[in-house]
């Protein structure tokens, strides 16, 4: 059957990479990897906390099953894609709604671009984001 | 209903969540550098005592119900759009949305129940 999708001649480079559309393009790419890591975490969380339900041993040794520097280190990457998700969210959802882009100008040397305006903000975004999975980092290490 | 609708609760869904699992992750993440009043034993939030005392509160069960629903909304919705992306067949893409909802709904009602059952279960143990 022919396929109607075009075919993709840059493979994973393709998929991944920002090209000449610069580091939001990266910032995209991120939010959505960040957003499945964060789904499939919370499909195995309704489950993990169910627990709960069923009385104090079950939820005891549910937390037992899931204890280990390995499901701290995955805990601690689900709050910083947390962190990312949801900062890099508010810069999309003004971008969307309008905010942020600037008004429409005559295209006069040196040009002031929707981009140029945008980034300024993508660059707070990350810093804030940065700065909360330090925070949430701090926290993991004190909780140990 | 028209994609623009279903976007429009994605975006509500994406502003529930900012402020409710931001309350959730400061409870149970920043516990030891940010304290809160909901681990009244102290220690790990995710201790029993203070398990039971947020199960307890109606606030809590409230808003699991609620960031639950849309969490999950928020998130299958998200997948289905990267699903789509992919140009899948009428049939397949009929499919992808019976079986995103048919998930959906079979996980928000058992977590649902959980969040509802559990002051029950707290009071039963005397809690």
């Amino acid at each position: 059957m022919e396929s109607r999708a075009l075919p993709n001649r840059l493979g994973l480079w393709g998929w991944l990479g920002g090209g000449r559309w610069g580091y939001e393009r990266y910032l995209y790419t991120l939010h959505r990897l960040t957003g499945l890591g964060l789904l499939l975490y919370l499909l195995m969380h309704i489950f993990v906390t169910s627990a709960r339900v069923f009385g104090p041993e079950s939820w005891e040794k549910m937390m037992e099953a899931v204890t280990g520097p390995a499901f701290k280190a995955g805990e601690y990457l689900v709050f910083a894609a947390f962190a990312f998700h949801a900062i890099n969210g508010v810069r999309l959802g003004l971008i969307e709604l309008g905010f942020l882009v600037g008004r429409p100008i005559e295209p006069i040397y040196p040009y002031a671009t929707s981009v140029g305006r945008q980034r300024p903000v993508a660059i707070a975004v990350m810093l804030i984001a940065g700065a909360l999975a330090i925070w949430g980092g701090l926290g993991f290490i004190l909780e140990r | 209903m028209r994609d623009r609708t279903l976007w429009t609760w994605h975006i509500v869904a994406g502003l529930v969540i900012l402020v409710f699992l931001g309350l959730h992750m400061t409870i149970m993440h920043l516990n030891s550098t940010f304290p809160t009043f909901n681990n009244p034993a102290g220690g790990e939030a995710e201790s029993w005592v203070n398990v039971a005392w947020r199960m307890k509160s109606l606030f809590f069960a409230l808003t699991y119900v609620v960031m639950l629903g849309a969490a999950l909304y928020h998130g299958l919705y998200g997948l289905r759009n990267i699903l789509f992306e992919l140009n899948p067949g009428t049939g397949l893409r009929r499919t992808i949305n019976v079986a995103l909802s048919a998930l959906g709904l079979v996980l928000f009602a058992f977590g649902a129940w959980v969040a509802v059952a559990a002051p029950g279960v707290v009071s039963r143990m005397g809690g």
